[in-house]
């Protein structure tokens, strides 16, 4: 114990963030200051801008980027771009957040009860999952969001409940893997309780691959919400997300493109963004990559 | 360096001084690092050592079958005059299977779920022999039948899952021998199998050597298989032969400390709790990042400061004996 | 002066086949096994795959329940204890599988992974426990600063120390090593067949030692058991089951082995059994061995011979050895 003496031992480091891995990940470095900034700037947007998003000039249509005192210009109502993409983040990143983290919990949970427990209630829940899975994700939404009033909490709604069925499948097939592996038979021979390694050994190994799915869902649901929006069924006017910045901005596309093409750029930089992030985070969650 | 002269047998195969790097010239990793062979007809060489001592993949660079960014960067593999490492692709596949033959360790992986066993050996068959299809698959069936499948015609129409895995590896063989190479290398081909159904199968490939009079190269860790079926023997480590001897002086007068050694480690069943176990201490070297010298020295008992000052090289000591040991031709003390 | 230990009464377990509907065949992995252990002994367990040595050591170490038969752990019953007297009882039996690294938990610490147990059974603080894993990782031939490493940065050879040091940190009696060390190279394997060896010296620890490897089995066991299709056909002291087999099954696996003394043993000496082993799926009648047996009798393809007491220490399932009072009963 000669070591132990020079050096007390420090407690017992579960170094389940290792940001020196992550740090090595540049895409994902990057990845994640665009996303800080883009959602910085939406919750800022209050107190950020000159401009109301909703003011129309009918004197300033179509000014072009770079126009003086708009610096992304306006649009067919002569309202400020920046103005508007920075309160449109507000709701497309709620929208691709929120429902997201929300099924990422319940699926992991449904998935992991259904994979550890097995039996009757793997197959119920199993069965519930696969009836919502049936759905087309855009149908199931467009199902959800007409029954109920359209708006942002619907939207969150119905894209949480098209969510949960892909956490929940992932979350099952990571479980069944985790429960056959030898350590789960060690800690069950060491007189662990169901409940201990359900929390010490499933939960954190079958954690990871989901964080790293929800990631990238996160891009993916902007779009979705935009898509929602650009169908009429998300945010009502004149409150506008990406998305239906995009839809406002097609009819005068040839006019003025930037219109349709800023928020469309913006929907593409996040949802790419989110994807390096999910890649830089699997790296930094898995203790078996990045050092060696 | 010459290989040690064997009596007995004409060469089938002479492999001088191959090397096969994986990964970038500078970082790489040897993984075969100067080994030499010969092959002779009639005879059974082992390769024998432990994970990571580049015995595979000595099998595989004779074949031809390393896949970038592995690469064999040096040596001659000469088969009747001809060095195997000028032939084309399409030159080597016209060797592979009718002028060697390969067993591999895992019969199940290497063979076609899809297709019937009778038709994977008719396809060896036709590969490389202009004949019909009936009539190589009809010799498929007599090659199950010499292989020692029972009901042979009716188990050709089977595939591969609906076989044990013994049967998986008889399989094997007889496509393997399908054309009846002058050379058989087998890669560890029953390390996946139960003890009973290993001894089958030894016997199998040592009957069929006979008979054919072909040369056999048997890769393996198990000194017991060695002892078994080996006429000679080589010991690799690190990627490097330490030792070269026919099997008796081998098992009875090994010249290398690491030889020694591992026949210090093997549990035999005639030993019993009171004999002590002689582990070999340490662990095998990071061929990234290899010992300078002997690669053994890290862990030998008997190693020198010469021994890590260089290479020892590959020197006969007696007919048909090599060692590479600055130590060999002293009397080291069981320590 | 021995102590039993550990007593093993009538384990049988089934388990469905795969595939779907309703004449699935239930699989016989385990039938009708007994044995005991004594302090301090090493009993070995050898038996090919499918032989259902596998499924014992869950059996006995109650990670799946019996469908008959009980564990008793020194005097206490193991099998259908309440759920806190087993958790107690688990203190004293713990196991060391085949394939370490996928033994332990990839997202804890060497460190971690070692105390757990402790952790699991509620015993000690922080601090203890880290003491206590320090403690061992030293005796397993690591060193302190290991702890702080995760499994995957570590050998098979090294990664079985670790499974072995988690294993005794509850300071158990018992000790199942699964296919232990039939993963790992020759000479790694010699150097943990010798810690397995010397810890049991140091702490006076009894082993079960299962392995295909008969050689490794022989060279670490007191006793030894052989199995064949979910039963022990023969168990004896190590030296006279070697020397001289009484099952043909066991015989036939002792024949087969290859010797490391190419004066003593060539290819053509090896012994060839009879077919192959019989599937456990669809067991033959009789004694499952029979088939494959060169010297059965008529009452061998009929009935399933019961574990006949043969000389002291020494018995086996099989009609060759079967007192003329024992094969009545088995006929009737």
């Amino acid at each position: 114990m000669s070591a132990a003496q020079i050096a007390p031992p420090r407690p017992f480091r579960q170094r389940h963030w290792r940001l020196a891995a992550f740090g090595r990940d540049w895409a994902a470095v990057a990845a994640a200051l665009l996303l800080l900034t883009i959602g910085g700037m939406a919750v800022l947007a209050p107190l950020i801008g000159a401009y109301d998003p909703y003011e129309a000039n009918n004197l300033l249509r179509f000014a072009p980027p770079g126009a003086p005192g708009h610096s992304l210009g306006t649009d067919q109502q002569g309202r400020d771009m920046l103005a508007r993409l920075v309160w449109g983040g507000r709701v497309s990143l709620l929208v691709g957040v929120v429902p997201t983290v929300l099924a990422s919990i319940i699926g992991l949970g449904l998935g992991i009860l259904a994979g550890y427990a097995r039996g009757i209630v793997d197959q119920i829940i199993m069965r519930v999952l696969d009836v919502l899975f049936a759905f087309p994700m855009v149908l199931l939404a467009i199902a959800v969001a007409g029954v109920l009033t359209p708006g942002v909490g619907t939207e969150i709604v119905s894209i949480t409940i098209v969510l949960i069925p892909y956490v929940g499948r992932l979350a099952r097939t990571a479980t069944l893997s985790v429960v056959t592996m030898p350590y789960i038979e060690a800690a069950r021979a060491a007189g662990g309780s169901p409940l201990a390694i359900l929390l010490r050994y499933v939960l954190p190994n079958v954690l990871s691959p989901i964080v790293v799915y929800a990631t990238t869902l996160m891009g993916l649901m902007i779009v979705v919400g935009s898509g929602l929006s650009f169908l009429g069924l998300g945010v009502q006017p004149p409150v506008a997300d990406w998305g239906a910045m995009v839809a406002d901005g097609r009819v005068v596309l040839r006019r003025a493109p930037h219109v349709t093409v800023l928020p469309g750029v913006v929907i593409l930089a996040v949802s790419l963004a989110f994807n390096f992030l999910g890649d830089g985070l699997r790296d930094a969650l898995d203790p078996r990559t990045g050092r060696r | 360096m010459t290989g040690p002269s064997m009596s007995g047998g004409d060469i089938a195969l002479d492999v001088r001084n191959l090397r096969t790097r994986f990964g970038p010239q500078h970082g790489g990793v040897i993984a075969v690092d100067g080994v030499s062979l010969t092959l002779r007809r009639g005879r059974t060489t082992a390769l024998v050592g432990e994970s990571g001592s580049g015995k595979s993949v000595t099998a595989l660079s004779i074949m031809g079958l390393i896949e970038p960014p592995g690469r064999v960067i040096d040596g001659t593999v000469l088969l009747d005059g001809r060095d195997l490492r000028t032939a084309s692709d399409r030159e080597m596949e016209a060797i592979r299977g009718a002028r060697i033959g390969m067993v591999f360790q895992d019969p199940l992986t290497s063979l076609n779920p899809a297709l019937t066993i009778g038709s994977q050996i008719a396809e060896t068959i036709l590969a490389h022999e202009p004949v019909s299809a009936a009539a190589a698959h009809a010799r498929a069936v007599t090659l199950l039948e010499h292989v020692g499948v029972a009901d042979a015609a009716a188990r050709a129409q089977d595939y591969p899952h609906h076989f044990s895995g013994g049967m998986r590896q008889r399989v094997l063989i007889a496509a393997a021998i399908a054309c009846r190479p002058g050379i058989i290398i087998a890669d560890e081909p029953t390390t996946a199998l139960d003890v009973t159904v290993q001894a089958k199968i030894l016997r199998l490939l040592h009957d069929l050597q006979q008979e054919m009079h072909a040369s056999l190269l048997l890769i393996t860790h198990d000194l017991g298989v060695v002892a078994s079926m080996a006429d000679d023997v080589l010991v690799m480590y690190a990627g490097r032969v330490l030792e070269h001897a026919d099997v008796d002086t081998l098992f009875h007068a090994p010249k290398h400390p690491y030889t020694r050694a591992l026949l210090g480690c093997i549990a035999g069943i005639e030993d019993d709790r009171t004999a002590p176990l002689q582990p070999i201490e340490g662990l095998p070297p990071d061929l990234r990042n290899p010992p300078p010298g002997c690669r053994f020295a890290p862990r030998c008992v008997h190693a020198v400061a010469a021994c890590t000052a260089a290479v020892p090289a590959l020197q006969t000591i007696a007919d048909g004996h090599s060692v590479a040991c600055f130590r060999a031709m002293e009397a080291l003390g069981d320590d | 002066m021995t102590e039993t230990l550990l007593t093993v009464a009538g384990l049988s377990k089934s388990f469905r086949a795969r595939g779907t509907g309703l004449f699935r065949r239930p699989v016989r992995a385990v039938s009708d096994v007994s044995f005991t252990l004594q302090r301090g002994e090493t009993l070995g367990l050898v038996g090919e795959s499918g032989c259902g040595k596998s499924t014992l050591a869950r059996l006995v170490l109650n990670l799946i329940p019996p469908d008959s038969g009980h564990v008793t752990i020194g005097g206490d019953a193991f099998t259908r204890a309440g759920r806190e007297a087993q958790r107690r009882l688990r203190r004293r039996m713990q196991i060391v599988f085949q394939d370490a690294l996928s033994s332990l938990n990839p997202r804890m610490t060497v460190g971690v992974n070692i105390a757990e147990p402790l952790r699991l059974q509620g015993i000690g603080n922080a601090a203890e426990r880290r003491e206590a894993a320090h403690g061992l990782l030293e005796r397993v031939g690591l060193r302190v600063q290991d702890a702080e490493r995760y499994p995957h940065e570590f050998s098979g050879g090294q990664c079985q120390r670790i499974a072995i040091a988690r294993a005794l940190i509850l300071k158990p009696d018992i000790v199942v090593f699964d296919e232990a060390v039939s993963a790992l190279d020759v000479s790694i394997r010699a150097q943990i067949l010798r810690l397995v060896l010397d810890l049991q010296q140091q702490l006076g620890l009894s082993y079960i030692f299962i392995s295909h490897d008969l050689g490794v089995v022989k060279r670490v066991s007191d006793r030894i058991a052989v199995m064949y299709l979910g039963r022990i056909v023969e168990i004896g002291p190590a030296d006279e089951l070697v020397r001289g087999p009484l099952h043909p099954y066991a015989e036939a696996l002792l024949r087969a082995i290859p010797i490391a003394d190419p004066r003593r043993m060539r290819v053509r000496d090896l012994g060839l059994a009879e077919g192959e082993a019989a599937s456990p799926m669809n067991p033959p009648d009789g004694c499952a061995f029979h088939q494959r047996c060169t010297r059965q009798l008529a009452i061998c393809a009929s009935d399933i011979p019961a574990v006949h007491h043969v000389s002291p220490g020494r018995s086996t399932a099989c009609f060759l050895h079967a007192s003329p009072a024992a094969s009545r009963q088995a006929a009737d």
